[in-house]
């Protein structure tokens, strides 16, 4: 249902791709371009989240026939979910391109282009609600992704992307296969199969999915839900399905991390939510205890290994496997069949938390790789844990503000890392309070881990080398400063967020079955 | 109190209900005027120092008179109630919500009520005085801007705390007065141990904070609000309370006493309770101010608030003379802790040090006071301890400022003549400590406590270890009060007496030390009577009580034992820095453990944080080694699979092919040779078929 009589979600996705075409042949104004571009999807993205039906339904719906014979139909649409991560989007891609300031020296104008043909990937992926449309925007991003850590990234770039593109391209194979088997499944004499994920989700949750697939291809529904989360446990990541993850991160241009972290590592988070978890519901409840255990892995083992690492964007690389293994955890642990009104309050908790969680990390992280990439520019390219020291006193301003975003990484209350934490703890713990009590290990590990960046970076006498360290000028103020600001509003305000979000929750929580 | 109030509802139901009272309204002012002040401190410039601490100072008086106002209020309408023959058992609350999730909501709020209103009191009055002191103690700092600025939030939270409805705003409160003590620790951050010291705080205290996170999604899922009070449906009310301890958590626990455990973990944590004290001590790297209001009267005392806060929780089924699990375990770690601070106090050197240490002991008294007697007798210590130990802290500071930046007792004396009025308030300060009998009102919160260990039917383990505790305390203090005050001046420059600015505030600390006292008694216990919401009238006969005046007279002589013990060996002596203690060189097998804090921070550094380096470098391992070595196999297989296509396509597919192309080619080249173009083969070639033709037309005529 679409309330207004306009393709709105098209533009918006098409929006980013005219502005690529602008920016590859802009030369050195590329970046102004890739601003004014950016700053225009965020004005729409935000225009569309005003938009976003109040019962948690899809709204700003589209569809047109594309291929009818072969399930492929041109259907977007939008709920509080994917709204929120149309908006993150357009906000990390908005940091990106600002952040790129001083990054970008040799063909800039296919640097930006690249950049926003991502962010035109991400749009379409999280308005997309037909497989086809939905897969080929999951692979556009992915695409330009390799290309900017090949071509200006760090001394081991090339094996870092290529890690980075076949791991995640054997996750979608997989996807693929799975959901070809779904259409050939669905498909009968009268009518050709679907790819659609509403009609699926109505059909998983009545059953007549696992019948005809039954019917079709015998007993092969558990691994096709394998197969559909091995596309996602590559791109969250999952333990162990996350060494692509480190490498890449910590090669890529720190603009680029940002867009890895802040936005395409959401990518796998919404595809559970809106893929396989209401269409391969039965069959992931029935795998719970193990998934519930790599993503309690997942939390504690990355923010462990966050501890062994000198490299900062390796510490923070670690430390997001961490934060979107709380995710992870949110999303197995209600995957429980048959549940009554009080498990309803802790799946809506869960949920809630999950994708305040989203939200939240991917805002906070890019603002971190951000002022990573600030020091690494001001230090002439190092970037290590050891490197540094008494960084406070030459620079206060940027430790200060630095520090709130590490804060807000650790979860302080006050800061918007807390509420998604909480509400996902709230959740978790009757669910799984095994799963629960693990993982509070991780908020541990990850205070030690922050602590230990700042004593070692900010702290301490300052070395002779850094008493002349810059500190942030105007310009880098007025950039952070909505950044910082947004991180204690939502911190304090949370309901700008969760009063959209919540009969989203709601709504799928009716509509999904274990 | 469920009952109570219903009681309460019924009987008022014809008199005119007054709307609330305006204090209640406003009671948010109190947290949020100091908190307002940092922000706004925060953007100002480092020059701006009279703004600044004019700013906090302000903000936080203004938070004094809204406290006391909120406390006449209170016991106006405890009077009011009691001249009507009502119980005047009450919470003022004003709740909101925050958000929803699903059809729940997360509410917060405030309360008003006695345990509120006099820990707003005692946090804003000795804040306020602390702030004033610090005007003159930090005025030579550069960064005196941003002390008033880390102050100020703290003030803000630690109200906030005391005020919170909710568990959950109480805990984020909790979390903000966490940050502002890592902040101030580590306020002189250039020294790699303030740095480090502050770390340590922030971790330890995070441990205890996990544990108070789980307990309190527990609550919130077991009773569906983290509201204490809400007309009868908060979490410590009836209906709830009943439904916690009908649950069963496992090793013999009700949920109620599993919650009450998990939420005493966090208090253990942020107290400096066994085990996790280790962080109190190396927190005396930040400036003497903060050790004073942080780590001594109000932040630390944040954890035996909070057990008082929740009592309900933890007390509910306890048998009429028994007591619950949880109240057991607060009473034991309570006690212990008392003791084996006390005796690490004994060794140390560091002026700050022993009264870290003491400070500690003094927080597992309450605790075991909380445990052993209910809440009044735990608070009482506390608003006790709040004033003298303040005041202990302030002098400390002044000791230091006038010696120069000298921390080391060794390297002092003879303070009295130097310092008079450092001195005189510093013995007031010591004596409350010590629980001198009569005058000071650490005896008769100290002596509360006792009491009630004395009465405690469970066991008289904890009554024994507190009163060791009590004469370790007399002996230590009296140690450090010689070291200090007496004998000769053993430091290089001459000290001086500190300004106006901070003996003031030492003077009127004195003042409470000694008259806080009165209000505690057993002849008018207003204070118990004011918390457990009965009335307490003057009466000699509070102390006619079987056993007190025996029990008085008994921890006086432990207290003359201990000074004396202390006079004895050091009493007006002046040891060289460098020999050995007194204690040292007649029980040196007691001494060097004591010295060394009884390695509790080795053995930490051995097993957990050993644990954490090595479990880390196991992690890394995993992830480069074997995570990382199985995609590298399976990269390395399909290049195998890729060579082995190659040779596939190249030697065999391609090979064959090739061979195949060569035996046409040479057939090619065989056969091209007869179209060759030599005409003298064509002749020949033409000679031979003839011959041929010649000889089969001749062969098939034949007749």
């Amino acid at each position: 249902m679409n309330v207004l009589a306009f393709p709105i979600l098209t533009l918006l996705t098409v929006l980013p791709l005219i502005g690529a075409a602008i920016a590859l042949f802009s030369g050195r104004h590329a970046r102004v371009v890739a601003l004014f571009t950016t700053l225009a999807c965020l004005l729409l993205s935000l225009f569309v989240w005003t938009r976003i039906p109040a019962d948690g339904s899809i709204g700003l719906v589209e569809r047109a026939a594309w291929a009818p014979s072969l399930g492929i139909e041109y259907h977007l649409g939008v709920d509080g979910l994917g709204g929120l991560m149309l908006v993150l989007s357009a906000i990390v891609t908005l940091m990106a391109v600002d952040a790129a300031q001083h990054r970008v020296h040799h063909m800039p104008g296919l640097f930006f282009g690249l950049v926003l043909t991502l962010e035109a990937g991400l749009f379409g992926s999280f308005t997309a609600l037909n497989f086809f449309h939905w897969f080929l925007f999951w692979e556009l991003s992915l695409i330009p992704a390799f290309f900017l850590i090949k071509l200006w990234g760090g001394s081991k770039r090339g094996p870092a992307a290529t890690q980075f593109f076949i791991y995640t391209m054997a996750g979608s194979v997989a996807l693929l296969l799975s959901f070809l088997a779904i259409f050939y499944a669905t498909t009968s004499k009268d009518a050709p199969g679907t790819m659609d994920f509403i009609q699926l989700t109505q059909m998983a949750a009545s059953g007549q999915l696992a019948q005809m697939v039954t019917a079709h291809l015998g007993p092969v529904m558990p691994w096709l839900a394998v197969g559909v989360l091995a596309g996602f446990a590559v791109k969250v990541p999952l333990m162990p399905f996350h060494t692509w993850l480190p490498a890449a991160y910590a090669e890529a241009p720190s603009p680029v991390t940002m867009l890895l972290t802040g936005a395409m590592s959401k990518m796998g988070v919404y595809g559970l939510l809106r893929i396989a978890i209401p269409i391969f519901g039965p069959q992931i409840s029935a795998m719970r205890t193990p998934l519930l255990f790599l993503a309690a892995a997942t939390v504690v083992m990355g923010a462990w290994a966050a501890a062994a690492q000198t490299d900062l964007k390796r510490v923070l690389a670690y430390s997001s496997i961490n934060h979107l293994g709380y995710c992870l955890l949110g999303i197995f642990a209600l995957a429980v069949p048959a549940a009554g009104a009080a498990q309803q309050a802790n799946q809506a908790a869960a949920l809630n938390g999950v994708i305040l969680q989203m939200f939240n990390h991917g805002l906070t992280a890019a603002a971190l790789f951000w002022f990573i990439s600030m020091i690494q520019f001001r230090s002439g390219g190092l970037r290590g844990i050891n490197d540094f020291g008494g960084l406070r006193k030459p620079a206060p301003v940027f430790a200060g503000l630095m520090g709130i975003a590490l804060f807000s990484s650790l979860g302080l209350p006050g800061l918007n890392g807390f509420v998604g934490e909480f509400l996902i703890f709230r959740g978790v713990f009757p669910l799984s309070w095994i799963a629960a009590t693990v993982s509070v290990l991780g908020l541990l590990v990850t205070a030690v881990v922050i602590l230990t960046v700042i004593q070692k970076v900010f702290s301490g006498p300052v070395p002779e080398r850094w008493a002349a360290f810059p500190d942030l000028h105007h310009g880098e103020r007025m950039a952070l400063a909505p950044v910082i600001g947004l991180m204690f509003l939502l911190g304090l305000v949370p309901q700008l967020i969760v009063n959209t979000i919540n009969p989203t929750v709601q709504y799928l929580l009716a509509h999904w079955r274990f | 109190m469920l009952i109570q109030n219903d009681l309460l509802l019924l009987n008022v139901k014809d008199l005119p209900i007054p709307p609330q009272a305006w204090i209640v309204r406003w009671l948010w002012l109190i947290p949020v005027l100091p908190a307002l002040a940092a922000g706004v401190i925060s953007l100002l410039k480092q020059r701006f120092r009279t703004v600044s601490s004019c700013l906090a100072i302000g903000s936080l008086s203004c938070s004094l008179l809204l406290s006391i106002a909120a406390l006449s209020y209170v016991i106006d309408t405890r009077n009011l109630l009691l001249h009507f023959g009502f119980n005047p058992g009450f919470h003022d609350i004003v709740d909101f919500t925050w958000f929803r999730f699903g059809s729940s909501t997360v509410d917060l709020g405030w309360v008003l009520d006695p345990l509120a209103a006099i820990m707003l009191v005692m946090v804003s009055f000795v804040g306020l005085l602390i702030f004033i002191y610090s005007v003159g103690y930090m005025a030579h700092d550069e960064n005196f801007t941003r002390f008033f600025c880390f102050m100020s939030l703290f003030a803000g939270a630690m109200l906030g705390v005391v005020i919170s409805n909710s568990l959950l705003l109480l805990f984020m409160c909790w979390e903000i007065v966490g940050l502002t003590s890592y902040l101030l620790i580590g306020f002189w951050y250039q020294k790699p141990s303030a740095a480090a010291a502050a770390k340590k705080a922030f971790v330890t205290t995070r441990v205890g904070d996990i544990f108070f996170l789980l307990g309190i999604v527990w609550l919130f899922t077991q009773t569906g609000t983290l509201l204490f009070y809400n007309h009868g449906v908060g979490s410590l009310e009836g209906l709830a309370l009943v439904n916690l301890l009908s649950q069963h958590a496992g090793l013999g626990l009700s949920a109620a006493g599993a919650i009450g455990l998990l939420i005493f973990a966090g208090a253990v944590g942020k107290s400096g309770q066994l085990p996790l004290h280790v962080w109190l001590p190396d927190a005396m790297e930040g400036p003497t101010p903060v050790s004073a209001l942080i780590h001594a009267a109000t932040m630390v005392a944040a954890g035996v608030f909070l057990v008082a806060r929740v009592y309900p929780l933890m007390s509910i089924g306890a048998a009429p003379h028994g007591t619950t699990a949880a109240l057991t375990v607060v009473t034991w770690v309570g006690a212990s802790t008392a003791v084996f601070a006390a005796l690490i106090a004994v060794a140390q050197n560091d002026i700050k040090r022993i009264l870290a240490y003491s400070t500690i002991s003094q927080l597992g008294y309450m605790m075991a006071g909380l445990g052993l007697g209910g809440v009044a007798v735990g608070m009482f210590h506390l608003i006790t301890h709040a004033f003298f130990k303040a005041l202990l802290f302030l002098g400390a500071g002044s000791v230091i400022h006038g010696c120069h930046e000298e921390q080391d007792i060794r390297r002092m004396g003879g303070l009295r003549a130097d310092m008079p009025l450092t001195f005189i308030t510093y013995a007031i300060g010591m004596l409350a400590l010590c629980g001198f009998p009569i005058f000071f009102s650490g005896f008769w919160s100290k002596d509360g406590i006792l009491e009630a260990a004395k009465h405690w039917d469970i066991s008289q383990g904890p009554f024994y270890l507190l009163v060791f505790g009590a004469l370790l305390t007399a002996f230590y203090m009296t140690r450090q009060v010689c070291y200090v005050f007496f004998g000769q001046w053993r430091g290089h420059e001459a000290a001086h007496e500190s300004p106006k600015v901070m003996t003031l505030p030492l003077a009127i600390l004195a003042f409470f030390a000694i008259t806080l006292g009165v209000i505690g008694t057993p002849a008018w216990p207003w204070f118990h009577a004011f918390l457990e919401n009965r009335t307490a009238s003057f009466s000699w006969h509070g102390f006619a009580e079987p056993g007190l005046g025996l029990l008085m007279l008994m921890s006086s002589l432990v207290v003359f034992l201990g000074l004396g013990l202390g006079w004895r060996l050091y009493g007006d002596k002046s040891p060289k820095p460098e020999a050995p203690d007194a204690l040292e060189r007649s029980a040196p097998w007691l001494w060097a453990p004591l010295r060394d804090r009884l390695y509790v921070d080795e053995f930490y550094g051995v097993t957990v944080i050993a644990f954490y380096a090595w479990w880390a470098r196991v992690a890394d391992w995993l992830d480069r080694r074997i995570w990382g070595g199985i995609v590298a196999v399976v990269a390395w297989l399909f290049g195998l699979w890729a060579q082995l296509n190659r040779l596939l396509d190249i030697d065999w597919v391609d090979g064959g092919f090739d061979k195949t192309c060569e035996e046409l080619s040479s057939g090619g080249g065989l056969l091209s040779r007869v179209e060759g173009g030599r005409v003298q083969n064509y002749l020949r070639i033409l000679a031979a078929a003839v011959v041929a033709l010649v000889a089969i037309l001749l062969w098939s005529s034949r007749p």
